[in-house]
């Protein structure tokens, strides 16, 4: 929906200490029913301990349990340096931050072949099985085709008016038509709504519709959950927007295979390949920006060609220069510098800035306006080939600036796109990268204002390990700030997380889903819709809001009461037969398989308050047997506060 | 006390009919609605920074057509759709801006140019943080300037609606301890399925939930949820005839004067829209920028009609991180700048004014050689408003460090 909104509110590129806005000073505000109901809260659970209890978090766990030393065995912890968390909490830790939270018999399967295997599997993915998710993604067609094929599959509306020579307007009536008669058809087969919308959706669009399904898909059911964060963290942190232009058709090859076959890797080869990728050329115009002098020098040579060209055409009218059609209304009836040069290009800095401040050093990173324009100055000529037809990256030596550049005190003066490699080699591998990315990864796994001792050694690893993304992981891993009580349940989920671990707490299956897709949009994160380049923010300050949560409610009871089209969940099998009776069992099976049973007295007490209600226990008109509504049950459990963190 | 609620069943929005008790604070919290501060403002973030100098074009500066040979809007004395249109012979309107003309000449509109931030950040994020924190320079600020604002004035019984952001987030210009909602859309702020088990259950989880994060805010919606329940939004029909533009923007400024309208104690309003980081084909007359501005021109037209009489009450305001650099760069379109122009709209401004302190563009004249100087400093624009228009009387909390002293204030306003 809102995808226009924000150029900024949604992210906080914090990436030091200083920029932090902690939920204490946001929500400080009480009125005096909010101090009594919380005082009476307070009250219930004499247990919390409040100093301990962190800025914004929940404190589900008993007080016995609070700052406890554990011993866990080694055949389940290994090396891990777990001390302050049960096993069944280091588990579900490990499935909300290492992946989308738990599906049912996660948390079993863990404890048995023990904590630190399973992280081990998940940092070494390529040996995990996932050939069922391989099969249920072999219908989106469009994610294993070129952006070429994109493009000649599901042309722009204005390309494919010109191939059949009709205008724009007669194209989208003719397809209107067929689509409805499409439409008419599949509805008489009984075919489900949410896939009639998908199968007639128009073609441009479809590509997206794809994606955003494939991603969610992979993000519920892929066995290498960890591989499937990460590949979402760095389309966020190297953030592209499809709405924009051409976007559209370049964001497939872009995600596939720009950003995935990267996310586990080096981070200089995933900086160098989303430079070189058309999607991201042409989002932050990098692939428009020249050396305003070669490209006049280009453009003379061409004329030169043109005019030897046309000599051997001898007699045949040359073109008449173009007129500007409004000199007369500039001052002394003339633009100052004569005619515009239609063909005049020269240098774009957008990406020369956002590739500094947003994907490598940080916004504080040390480099000054006269950087951003050498940086830029570095990267002229990465441009791309043939955007409308088959866009590829194409280095144009014949529009890079050749004249010696200063990049932050370094002189880049190799010539050719060498220039550009290593302006980007000096950025991948600086202090201050290694810096400003360990930050991110600990913001989105450990805590929105992560200790700076985890931060700095990630950073360590980073610079020794030539930037490796899985070594700074293990690092962050096997550091006791990860397994700390005050960063479990730390998190707010963002509205993809909210989507994604409730399908899977609900073991939901999905079959074609747009709307699963639409209602991470309503909830605040369209799919590959974020306008400016920072991507999504990582922070619960901008998640957290009134209007938020109700879509987060409204979401969690569709979902459940199994209302979204295209996504079917069996909650008599998930909660077993004997449940359907027992409105009680129903909740405290809920409880136990979405929030590992450790939920707070309050949340806990409300629910159990409505078990006797008559809308959770219905009897149907052909059936005098009362069933638990579990769906109800499961939705409430959904929409609690608990839920929202991980 | 027992009300009637519309519910929608989500699947083919079945309606409803229903009827449950509301829990006693909400009762509380409706009964206690106080008569509000009648005075409203609406803001206005445009964000991705927008190009002041093609918007209120300086014709009658000749850099300005030097430094922008093929974007620049020709000048008004040959008339017509495709010339800037004149306001007081030396600044006029982008032609896409054509509704506003009117406002200004009547005296509802004023427009302050070469104003901004005294931070160079070209960041679009560091500025924007700046601008809506309202302390330049300074990223630990944890609040924004709004927020303060209303801060300065505690209104324990305020109204759920006191403060809104009509968008999926609260922007940071309303973060902070005074109660503020976001409001995503208007049509669909309520809860699905059946209100006794659900809005009671979610009710009482919230409002009793020890987690700091969460309390707060889920008291703020269901108060909102039930003020709202008040409204028909589907069936809203803006007074006077005005016609909204279908945009986003659009369709919140209509929510706003619907709110306002609505008297559910609406004292803030922020609104924000994007699109306008144009460094490619930014466009003259025609083009990328022409369109945003028809949209916006077209929108503040169709408010002020609507609003009709009690724009009296309503100061609405416009800002933008930065402006662009003064001269057009390789691909038709303008690179990050620094100064920009603000819209200050409603009946007791003091419109048909350019207000300005013109830097001049010559190169030399230009900030860093480059951009559009600032010389006049945001927080002054907006320490007025706030002060004569909302009635905040301790500016200094609300601009720390800015020296905001009345006499030093344009007087835009009248009083």
């Amino acid at each position: 929906m809102h995808s226009a909104h924000a150029f900024r509110s949604s992210r906080t590129r914090t990436f030091t200490q200083h920029r932090q806005r902690p939920i204490s000073i946001l929500r400080k505000r009480l009125d005096a029913a909010g101090i009594a109901l919380l005082a009476a809260a307070l009250l219930l659970s004499l247990a919390i301990i409040v100093p301990s209890v962190q800025a914004g978090k929940s404190s589900a766990a008993p007080a016995s349990e609070k700052r406890s030393e554990y011993n866990l065995p080694k055949s389940f912890k290994g090396k891990l340096p777990i001390t302050q968390l049960t096993e069944d909490e280091a588990i579900l830790h490990a499935l909300d931050r290492l992946a989308y939270g738990p599906r049912p018999g996660d948390v079993d399967r863990i404890r048995k072949m023990g904590l630190e295997k399973w992280i081990d599997q998940q940092l070494n993915y390529t040996t995990i099985d996932d050939s069922a998710l391989d099969a249920k993604l072999a219908e989106f067609k469009t994610l294993k085709m070129s952006s070429e094929q994109l493009l000649s599959k599901y042309p722009p509306p204005n390309q494919a008016a010109k191939r059949q020579g009709l205008t724009p307007e007669e194209v989208r009536q003719q397809y209107q038509q067929e689509m409805q008669a499409k439409r008419q058809e599949m509805r008489q087969q009984g075919i489900d709504p949410s896939m009639i919308q998908f199968e007639t959706m128009p073609g441009p669009q479809r590509i997206q519709a794809e994606l955003d399904l494939a991603t969610i898909d992979r993000a519920i059911y892929s066995n290498r959950q960890l591989y499937e964060v990460m590949s979402n963290f760095w389309f966020n942190h190297f953030n592209v927007n499809v709405a924009k232009g051409a976007d559209r058709w370049l964001l497939n090859d872009y995600v596939e295979r720009t950003i995935r076959p990267n996310a586990m890797g080096k981070f200089e080869n995933l900086l160098d390949a989303t430079a070189k990728s058309p999607a991201m050329l042409f989002y932050l115009d990098n692939w428009l920006s020249a050396d305003p002098i070669a490209f006049q020098h280009m453009q003379q040579e061409l004329a030169l060609r043109r005019q030897r060209f046309q000599g051997l055409f001898m007699g045949m009218e040359m073109p008449a220069p173009r007129q500007f059609p409004q000199a007369g209304r500039f001052p002394n009836g003339q633009p100052p510098q004569g005619p515009p040069k239609k063909q005049e290009r020269g240098l774009n800095e957008n990406y020369g800035r956002e590739v500094m401040e947003l994907h490598t050093v940080g916004v504080n990173g040390g480099y000054t306006q006269a950087d951003v324009i050498q940086m830029a100055d570095c990267l002229t000529g990465w441009t791309i080939r043939a955007p409308r037809k088959d866009p590829q990256f194409f280095f144009d030596d014949r529009i890079h600036d050749r004249s010696p550049k200063i990049v932050m005190g370094k002189t880049f003066n190799y010539g050719g796109m060498k220039d550009g490699l290593e302006a980007l080699h000096m950025l991948a591998t600086s202090d201050a990268t290694a810096h400003h990315i360990s930050f991110e990864l600990a913001q989105h796994f450990v805590s929105d204002n992560p200790p700076q001792s985890l931060v700095n050694r990630m950073a360590q690893t980073f610079l020794s390990s030539d930037g490796d993304t899985r070594a700074v992981l293990k690092t962050m891993i096997y550091s006791p700030e990860f397994w700390s009580r005050d960063a479990y349940r730390a998190k707010v989920k963002t509205p993809f997380e909210v989507a994604v671990s409730a399908a899977r707490a609900l073991d939901a299956q999905t079959t074609v889903s747009p709307q699963l897709a639409q209602w991470v949009g309503r909830m605040g994160e369209p799919l590959y819709q974020c306008e400016p380049p920072t991507g999504y923010a990582d922070t619960a300050d901008v998640w957290v809001n009134a209007g938020a949560l109700l879509n987060r409610l409204n979401f969690a009871l569709t979902l459940a009461t199994n209302h979204m089209p295209g996504v079917n969940t069996d909650l008599s099998g998930l909660f077993g037969q004997d449940a359907d009776s027992d409105p009680s069992l129903v909740l405290s099976r809920a409880l136990g398989d979405f929030l590992g049973g450790q939920v707070s007295a309050q949340t806990k007490g409300t629910l159990e308050k409505h078990l006797s209600d008559p809308q959770i226990l219905q009897a149907r008109l052909d059936d005098p047997v009362k069933h638990v509504n579990e769906g109800l049950i499961a939705g409430l459990v959904l929409g609690a506060p608990e839920f929202q963190r991980r | 006390m027992r009300i009637s609620r519309r519910i929608f069943l989500k699947s083919g929005g079945v309606a409803m009919i229903g009827m449950t008790a509301m829990p006693a604070f909400l009762q509380r919290a409706i009964a206690d609605t106080p008569a509000p501060n009648k005075k409203k403002l609406v803001v206005l973030f445009q964000r991705g920074a927008m190009d002041g100098l093609n918007v209120v074009v300086p014709f009658a500066e000749p850099n300005y057509y030097r430094l922008r040979p093929t974007i620049a809007i020709p000048q008004p004395k040959d008339g017509g759709a495709e010339a800037a249109i004149d306001l007081n012979g030396f600044f006029g309107l982008h032609p896409s801006l054509q509704p506003l003309e009117p406002l200004f000449h009547s005296g509802q509109l004023a427009i302050v140019q070469a104003v901004g931030s005294p931070d160079p950040s070209r960041s679009h994020f560091d500025a924007q943080d700046f601008m809506e924190s309202g302390t330049p320079g300074k990223s630990s600020t944890n609040d924004g300037w709004l927020n303060r604002s209303l801060q300065e004035m505690p209104s324990p019984k305020a109204s759920a609606f006191r403060a809104v952001a009509f968008g999926p987030y609260l922007p940071l210009t309303l973060r902070g301890s005074a109660s503020a909602i976001a409001i995503p859309d208007l049509k669909q702020f309520r809860l699905f399925g059946n209100p006794q088990v659900t809005e009671g259950d979610f009710e009482s989880m919230y409002a009793s939930s020890v987690d700091q994060a969460l309390h707060g805010v889920g008291q703020e919606t269901f108060e909102a949820v039930d003020s709202l329940k008040k409204l028909d939004p589907d069936n809203y029909q803006p007074a006077n005839g005005a016609q909204y533009p279908k945009s986003r923007f659009g369709k919140s400024l209509q929510e706003i004067a619907e709110l306002i309208k609505a008297d559910l104690g609406m004292e803030v309003a922020f609104l924000d829209s994007g699109g306008w980081d144009n460094h490619v084909n930014e466009g003259g007359v025609e083009g990328q920028l022409s369109n945003l501005l028809r949209d916006l021109g077209h929108g503040l037209a169709a408010f002020h009609q609507d609003m009709g009489d009690q724009m009296d009450d309503v100061v609405f305001v416009s800002m933008s991180e930065f402006g662009r650099t003064a001269h057009e760069n390789g691909n038709r379109g303008t690179d990050h700048g620094h100064a920009n122009c603000m819209f200050v709209m409603g009946g007791q401004v003091k419109g048909g004014h350019v207000y300005t302190k013109w830097p001049g563009m010559s190169d030399e004249q230009l900030y860093q050689n480059r951009d559009l100087a600032v010389t006049t400093d945001f927080r002054s624009v907006l320490g007025e408003i706030i002060s004569k228009h909302l009635g905040t009387r301790d500016l200094s909390p609300v601009f720390p460090g800015f020296d905001n002293d009345p006499s030093k204030f344009l007087n835009i306003l009248k009083s």
